[in-house]
């Protein structure tokens, strides 16, 4: 019974007093003002965390800013060498292949949210749910490995040569077939990023009002015209939102990409063969070399700062398109 | 011959009509196609996740069981190059950082899910659910960054406490909405009567609310801790790895997502075979885990 007592006197508990009564909490025990105190704190802690991580970006790219400007995001070399600095080809690598992986995504994880809500018997919906989920789970680690010793090779053998022959007249599949490279870290992504489209579609469409289904059903529709007229256009802003966190989850992705896409500072070019670079990798790639205080080490911090933004811009406008149906999603919370 | 009588009568008599059927028979027959191919079309789509899951798991099986046998756990890496060896420092490191990331995470998650549930009504509840929700979009390797300019740079050291922390990161938003949201799921009336029988507030949440959200909770943190023991990237940059036996916090620590990164780049059958069998118990890992879950929280059981 001392400590409470003595600890609500002390310098640390008359500011969180200070604090707390100010959100107007008045604690009717020590008890419970130490509990909300430690609550607070914790709280605090974590905030302290997000807006840290702000700045400490912010602070440590500050040199590369004020040396290059804006030209750190047009420009194409990125060269220790010389302390020349420019991250266009990873911009340019990162929302290229985050755009490819989305096209292909976004059908299919679409299609099968459609199935799982609409046409699946009800017998199988809970396992084939459950396994698409599973594929958001794997560690991107063993998709990388995949991707690296069995995949990239494939590409280049049999995937890219297909795709030239089949395609060549095409911009995106000219060039030399290296099998690492854009195609092969965009084809990648959209695996990791289709299970998180049809988790997010899925959500959406469920809270579409049954009343609404049956109503059109009850008109004489077809299953399908139930979904093309009632479902998706009610569900079109969340699954939106859904395909947008999913992009912010493809610029940010680090391990299985940097394995497959070549890591090379190639200007910008329509050929998905060729291989490329993300801002993600060019952080995995370069860190162990650069020296803490050079512009070296600089210019890195600011490639972490760029994709911050990215990705904090996506995610909030995803959050606002999804939170617009007014229901903190539950598979969301799982998932995401 | 007949068959110009048959019709014939056949338009002298009143035709009799199925109400019930539409006026223009091959507009229903395209509308009856649409819909065959709309559900066919989208049972390949969802067949295509798990096809590929299937057939991922099946390969890294393939590449990786023969390995995953005893001395793989218990021994420690070989030379590259040479066979035989195992990953057992890898293993005792990805335990010791997932360790010290609960041991960070879990109360930074927790309070904040339960200040979240408890007392989130102040501007500063909306200030929080906002940070937690950006916390997840964040990619994992911004956090790796983080640690690496906060600790590693100014230690000058690679450490398993430093791939703890980012990982511990990664768990907060995880395990706090997991938190918030069982606590919500509380009936009002047991902390109502809790408070009746003159418990204090906090005694209320501490001794009632959530010991019957634990299970809740318990779900919230296993998935998390499945999830971290599988990021490479932030152990990247904070921890490094290590071919050595677990000595120190402080130190480099070898880590199995590392290890793997490490073989997935090595030339040597041996070593690649072994990061397919790592793979195989990673993946092992959050299947299981995730199972767990579904299956604990009733996922399974058909719904409407």
């Amino acid at each position: 019974m001392q400590v409470p007592v003595s600890l609500s006197e002390s310098a640390v508990g008359k500011r969180s007093r200070a604090l707390l009564t100010q959100m107007r909490v008045r604690a009717r025990h020590p008890g419970d003002f130490i509990f909300r105190g430690v609550t607070t704190l914790f709280v605090l802690i974590v905030l302290a965390i997000v807006l840290g991580i702000a700045w400490i970006l912010l602070s440590d790219s500050w040199p590369t800013i004020q040396t290059f400007g804006l030209s750190f995001l047009t420009n194409n070399t990125f060269d220790p060498v010389h302390n020349v600095f420019g991250v266009a080809a990873a911009i340019y690598g990162t929302l290229l292949t985050s755009a490819i992986a989305l096209v292909l995504a976004t059908p299919v994880g679409i299609g099968a949210a459609i199935f799982l809500t609409d046409f699946c018997p009800r017998r199988i919906k809970a396992p084939l749910a459950f396994l698409i989920d599973s594929l958001a789970a794997i560690p991107s680690i063993v998709l990388g490995l995949w991707g690296f010793l069995a995949f990239a090779p494939w590409l280049q053998h049999t995937g890219e040569p297909w795709l030239q022959q089949h395609f060549g007249f095409l911009p995106f599949f000219q060039g030399p077939m290296h099998g690492y490279g854009i195609l092969a870290a965009s084809l990648i992504l959209s695996l990791m990023i289709l299970p998180l489209i049809t988790a997010i579609s899925r959500e959406v469409m469920a809270v579409v009002p049954r009343g609404q289904r049956e109503g059109l059903l009850a008109l004489g529709a077809t299953r399908w015209e139930v979904i093309r007229y009632a479902v998706l256009p009610f569900a079109r802003v969340g699954i939106t939102g859904g395909v947008i966190l999913a992009l912010g989850r493809a610029l940010g992705e680090t391990i299985a990409v940097t394995l497959v896409i070549g890591n090379e500072t190639n200007a910008p070019s329509l050929h998905f063969f060729d291989t490329g670079y993300t801002l993600a990798s060019v952080i995995a790639n370069q860190f162990t070399e650069a020296t803490p205080g050079s512009l070296f080490f600089s210019a890195i911090i600011e490639a972490g700062f760029i994709l911050l933004i990215l990705t904090l811009i996506t995610n909030v406008l995803a959050r606002v398109l999804v939170a617009r149906l007014g229901r903190r999603s539950r598979v969301g919370g799982l998932i995401v | 011959m007949s068959v110009t009588d048959m019709s014939a009568t056949n338009t002298n008599a009143v035709p009799v009509r199925n109400p019930f059927r539409p006026e223009n028979q091959t507009l229903n027959l395209r509308r009856q196609v649409v819909n065959s191919a709309a559900v066919v079309i989208s049972a390949l789509f969802a067949v295509v996740g798990v096809v590929f899951l299937l057939y991922l798991i099946i390969y890294v099986y393939q590449q990786g069981s023969h390995f995953l046998t005893l001395q793989f756990f218990t021994q420690a890496p070989v030379a590259y190059g040479e066979s035989g060896g195992g990953v057992q420092p890898a293993i005792v490191g990805s335990l010791v950082i997932v360790g010290l990331a609960a041991l960070f995470g879990i109360p930074l998650g927790l309070f904040t899910g339960i200040y979240l549930a408890e007392f989130g009504r102040s501007w500063l509840a909306s200030v929080v659910r906002f940070m937690v929700d950006t916390l997840t979009g964040i990619p994992t390797i911004i956090f790796g960054l983080f640690i690496w300019v906060l600790i590693v740079v100014p230690a000058h050291s690679f450490s398993a406490l430093a791939g703890g922390m980012s990982l511990s990161i990664i768990m907060i938003p995880t395990v706090a909405r997991a938190t918030e949201e069982v606590l919500r799921l509380v009936p009002k009336e047991l902390r109502e009567a809790s408070i009746a029988l003159g418990a204090t507030e906090s005694r209320t949440i501490w001794s009632v609310v959530l010991p019957s959200a634990i299970s809740g909770i318990i779900t919230g943190v296993t998935l998390a801790l499945a999830r971290v023991a599988g990021e490479t990237a932030p152990l990247l940059l904070t921890t490094l790895g290590s071919s050595f036996a677990f000595r120190s916090i402080f130190r480099p620590t070898a880590a199995l997502p590392l290890q793997i990164f490490d073989y997935t780049l090595s030339p040597y059958d041996t070593q690649i075979h072994q990061a397919y069998a790592g793979s195989l118990i990673l993946i092992l890992l959050v299947i299981l885990a995730s199972f767990a879950v579904r299956w604990a929280t009733g996922g399974f059981k058909p719904r409407d």
